[in-house]
C-alpha cells in the first residue's frame, strides 16, 4: 500500500459571526497560509478536494463559490464531497494511492452563523416520517446522552469534566472561539437545552475554515524531514434509523478498531469530534482511550465549524504529534446524528 | 495501477414524477438492478459511493445519511459526491479510485436525482447574500455560450432542432427514457417555444426523477463476468469566472479529454472511439462539445451533426439512450453517460446497441460549463 503523509494543516480562527467574510474569504487565508509555509503554489498540488454543505450558506451550490479562492487556471484536477472535510482527505488519499496525484490540497469551510442551524440540521433526517416533526441536532444528541446516563455508561460527572477541561484545553488553540473558563456552579446553573443536555453541553454556533496538504511518500520529504504518516485510516456508516441502532455502543466503530488493529497500537494522543459534551467519555471508554490526552486543543466544545471540525481533528491530532513527543495519534470524524458515520485515523510520527 | 471494470449497471425507469417510490425505494431500485447484472450478493460490496446534485433539489441534507440502509451501506465505507451537473460521473470516477487504490475489491456506487421533490430552476437560481441576484435557471445561464458558438462559425438555426429530434428519435428504442415522442421532427421543435434564445422548450433537457447504479469491481475479481474495462478516467475543473477563460469551449474539458485519451492510448478519438454518451442537455451542445473534446476542429463540430455523423447507425453515435434531452435526473445523468457507455461495449444496450461497439465514452459536466467528468470503457483489457 502506497504511504501518504500529512506535511501540513492550517485553521482560520474560528468566528461567532464572520458577517459578510464569504467563502473565498474564509478559504483564502488557510490555503494562502499553507502555501507560505511549505514554499510552494496551487501548480504544485496534482489533486485539490473539499468539504461543505450548501445548507448552511443557503445557496445550490455554494463550493462553486468556494472555488474562486484557489487557482483554477490552468484547470486542476477537482472534486468536492458534500460531507466533513474529513471525507475530503479521504478520497484525496485514495487519489494519491491509486497513484493519480502525488500531492493533495484539502480545505473545508462553513459559516452556520446565518442560519438556523437546528432547523438545517433536522433535514438530515428520513423526509417522509422524521423531518417533518423537525428534529433538531440538540435533542438528537440528547437522545444518546439519555441512554448513556440511563445504563450507567457516562455520569453526570463525567460530562460536567468534559466541559470544564475542553473551557481549560482551550487555551493550547490559538483559533478557540470559546476561552472563558467555568467552574461547577457556573455549569449546574445553566439552562437545559434539552434534558439532559444544557448550553454547556453543546457546541458553540462557529463559522470558519481549514486547509490541509497531504503528500505521497516520495513527494512528502521534500516538504518536511518529518511527515506525519496516515498509518491507518476506516470509516463506516450506521442505520438512519435510531430505533434500530444500539446507541449505548457502536459497532461500526468497533468495527474500525479491528480493521486498524487497535489491539496492537498503544495511542499517546487523541482528537475527536465530539459535539457533545456525553461523547467524550463514551468515546473514551469505546475506543480505551482513559489514560491518554484527549481534545488538547479543547475540541468542538470551544470551537465547531461544520465541514471542518472532522479535518480539524486530524489536523489537531498532526499539530500535536508534530509539536510534541508522542509517536501514535489517533483522529475521530462524525457525521450525522448520534455519531451515526464515523472515521478513525490512526497517525503516526517517526522519530 | 490495478485496473478496473464495470460488471454491472443498473437503471430506474425515468419519468417527470415517481410518486410511485420514495427516494429510498427509486435509488434501490437501480441498485437491485445493478447487483442482478453483476450477480453478486451484499457482502461482496465493500463500500458504498453516492452522488447527486444540489441538497436543495430534495430538501434532504446529506442524504447518505438517511439513505445508508436503502443503499445498502450499513456498516460500510460510505462517500457523498457532490460536483454540480457532473457529479454522476465524477462519482464513477471516484467510486473506480476506491478500487484501483486497492483499498476495495469491489464498491457499488449510485446517484439519483427525485426532481419532483422541490423545483430544479428554483435550487438552480440561488440568492446568495452579498451578491447580486440571477434568476437564470440553467437554459438561461448556457444560453449565452451558445448564441457566442453560433456567432464565432456561423452555424444554422437547424442544428440545434437536428440535435433535438436525433436524441428523441434514440429515445424511443430506450424503453427507460423519460421522453417518448412518436413522430417528432424539427418542424414540431421549432414550432414551441422560444424559452432562451435561440434554445426552444424541445432543445431542452426535462426534469426527471430517476437513479442509476453501477458495480465497479478489480480485475481479480471479475471472474468469466461480462465486463466494461475502464481504460482511462479524468476530472477537470476550472473556475467560474477565471480571466482568460472560454466558456464556449472550456479549457478544462480539452484537457480532461486528452487525459482520457493518453490514459486509453486513443491518438484520434473520432476513428478509435465507436460511440458516445455525452452530456447534451441543451441541443446546441452536441456540436460543441464535439469540438471541445478534439473530435473535430473548431467550427466543425456543427457540420458533423449535420450530415447525421453522430446518428446512431453514423460514424460517431451520439447518445443512443437518447440522452439528457430525453432523461434528466440531473444527480443522475453524468451516470447514465457512463452507464451507458459501458452497456455499449458490454453488448448490453438493446434496442439501442451500435454494432460492434468496442470502445465508448462517456462525459459529463456541471456548472458553468466548468466541471468535467469523462471515462473510457473498452470491452477487451489490451
Amino acid at each position: 500500500m502506497k504511504k501518504v503523509a500529512i506535511v501540513g494543516y492550517a485553521q482560520h480562527p474560528i468566528l461567532k459571526n464572520a458577517g459578510a467574510l464569504n467563502e473565498v474569504e474564509l478559504i483564502m487565508p488557510v490555503v494562502h497560509q499553507l502555501f507560505n509555509d511549505l514554499g510552494i503554489s496551487q501548480k504544485d498540488i496534482d489533486f485539490t478536494c473539499s468539504g461543505s454543505c450548501d445548507y448552511l450558506q443557503g445557496a445550490a451550490f455554494a463550493f462553486v463559490e468556494g472555488l474562486s479562492a484557489i487557482q483554477t487556471h490552468p484547470p486542476i484536477k477537482e472534486s468536492h464531497v458534500e460531507m466533513d472535510a474529513a471525507w475530503a482527505m479521504y478520497e484525496s488519499m485514495l487519489k494519491i494511492q491509486m497513484g493519480d496525484a502525488e500531492t493533495a490540497l484539502i480545505y473545508g469551510f462553513g459559516k452556520s452563523s446565518p442560519g438556523d442551524l437546528d432547523a438545517i440540521i433536522s433535514l438530515q433526517m428520513d423526509p417522509y416520517y422524521i423531518s417533518p416533526l423537525w428534529p433538531d441536532r440538540v435533542s438528537l444528541a440528547a437522545l444518546q446522552a439519555r441512554v448513556l446516563l440511563d445504563q450507567n455508561i457516562i455520569t453526570p460527572e463525567q460530562m460536567l469534566a468534559t466541559v470544564i477541561e475542553a473551557r481549560a484545553n482551550s487555551k493550547n488553540n490559538k483559533n478557540a472561539l470559546i476561552t472563558d473558563l467555568i467552574d461547577e456552579s457556573n455549569y449546574l446553573n445553566n439552562a437545559m437545552v434539552s434534558s439532559p443536555l444544557n448550553q454547556l453541553d453543546c457546541p458553540p454556533i462557529s463559522d470558519g475554515s481549514s486547509a490541509m496538504i497531504i503528500a505521497s511518500e516520495e513527494k512528502a520529504y521534500e516538504f518536511t524531514d518529518h511527515p506525519i504518516w496516515i498509518e491507518g485510516i476506516d470509516h463506516r456508516i450506521e442505520s438512519s434509523n435510531l430505533g434500530s441502532r444500539n446507541l449505548a455502543t457502536s459497532k461500526t466503530l468497533q468495527a474500525s478498531m479491528n480493521q486498524l488493529n487497535f489491539k496492537n497500537i498503544k495511542f499517546d494522543v487523541a482528537e475527536l469530534h465530539t459535539q457533545f459534551s456525553h461523547e467524550l467519555p463514551f468515546l473514551k471508554s469505546l475506543l480505551n482511550l482513559q489514560d491518554i490526552p484527549v481534545n488538547l486543543s479543547g475540541g468542538p466544545l470551544v470551537g465547531n465549524v461544520m465541514m471542518c471540525a472532522g479535518l480539524d481533528a486530524i489536523g489537531k491530532t498532526y499539530e500535536a504529534l508534530k509539536e510534541n513527543q508522542f509517536t501514535h495519534g489517533l483522529a475521530h470524524a462524525t457525521s450525522g446524528p448520534c455519531l451515526q458515520h464515523n472515521m478513525l485515523v490512526h497517525l503516526e510520527a517517526q522519530k | 495501477m490495478i485496473q478496473a471494470g464495470v460488471i454491472g449497471v443498473g437503471q430506474t425507469k425515468y419519468d417527470a414524477k415517481r410518486r410511485d417510490v420514495s427516494m429510498a425505494g427509486l435509488v434501490r431500485e437501480a441498485i437491485d438492478n445493478a447487483m442482478l447484472a453483476a450477480d453478486l450478493e451484499w457482502d461482496a460490496i465493500d463500500a458504498v459511493i453516492l452522488g447527486k446534485a444540489p441538497d436543495m433539489f430534495e430538501g434532504v441534507i446529506m442524504p447518505e445519511l438517511y439513505l445508508a440502509d436503502a443503499i445498502g451501506a450499513v456498516g460500510k465505507p460510505v462517500l457523498r459526491v457532490h460536483t454540480a451537473g457532473s457529479v454522476g460521473g465524477s462519482t464513477a470516477v471516484i467510486a473506480a479510485s476506491h478500487v484501483c487504490s486497492g483499498q476495495f475489491k469491489t464498491v457499488l456506487t449510485v446517484t439519483f436525482e427525485k426532481q419532483s421533490e422541490s423545483n430544479a430552476t428554483w435550487a438552480l437560481s440561488p440568492r446568495y447574500p452579498y451578491s447580486p441576484h440571477i434568476n437564470a435557471g440553467a437554459g438561461g445561464y448556457f444560453a449565452p455560450f451558445i448564441r457566442e458558438y453560433i456567432r464565432r462559425y456561423e452555424a444554422p438555426e437547424h442544428i440545434g432542432w437536428k440535435v433535438a429530434v436525433k436524441d428523441r428519435q434514440n429515445a424511443l428504442k430506450n424503453p427507460l427514457a423519460h421522453l417518448h415522442i412518436p413522430g417528432i421532427d424539427e418542424k414540431m421543435v421549432s414550432d414551441t417555444p422560444m424559452l432562451w434564445e435561440p434554445l426552444r422548450y424541445l432543445e431542452s433537457c426535462p426534469s426527471s426523477d430517476g437513479a442509476c447504479a453501477m458495480v465497479i469491481t478489480a480485475q481479480d475479481q471479475v471472474g468469466s463476468r461480462n465486463v466494461a474495462w475502464i481504460k482511462g478516467m479524468a476530472v477537470r475543473s476550472e473556475g467560474t469566472l477565471s480571466a482568460g477563460r472560454d466558456e464556449v469551449n472550456p479549457q478544462a474539458g480539452i484537457d480532461c479529454a486528452k487525459d482520457i485519451y493518453n490514459q486509453a492510448g486513443i491518438q484520434n478519438p473520432f476513428n478509435e472511439i465507436d460511440c458516445a454518451e455525452i452530456y447534451v442537455p441543451f441541443s446546441w451542445y452536441e456540436p460543441m462539445w464535439l469540438e471541445n473534446l478534439g473530435f473535430c476542429d473548431l467550427g466543425e463540430g456543427w457540420k458533423l451533426t449535420d450530415k447525421d455523423a453522430t446518428a446512431i447507425d453514423g460514424e460517431l453515435p451520439f447518445n443512443m439512450s437518447g440522452g439528457v434531452l430525453s432523461s434528466n435526473p440531473i444527480g443522475a445523468s453524468g451516470m447514465i453517460r457512463f452507464g451507458e457507455a459501458a452497456l455499449q461495449v458490454m453488448g448490453l444496450a438493446e434496442d439501442h446497441q451500435v454494432e460492434d461497439a468496442k470502445v465508448a465514452m462517456g462525459h459529463a459536466y456541471g456548472g458553468a460549463a466548468q466541471f468535467f467528468a469523462m471515462w473510457i470503457v473498452s470491452s477487451s483489457l489490451d
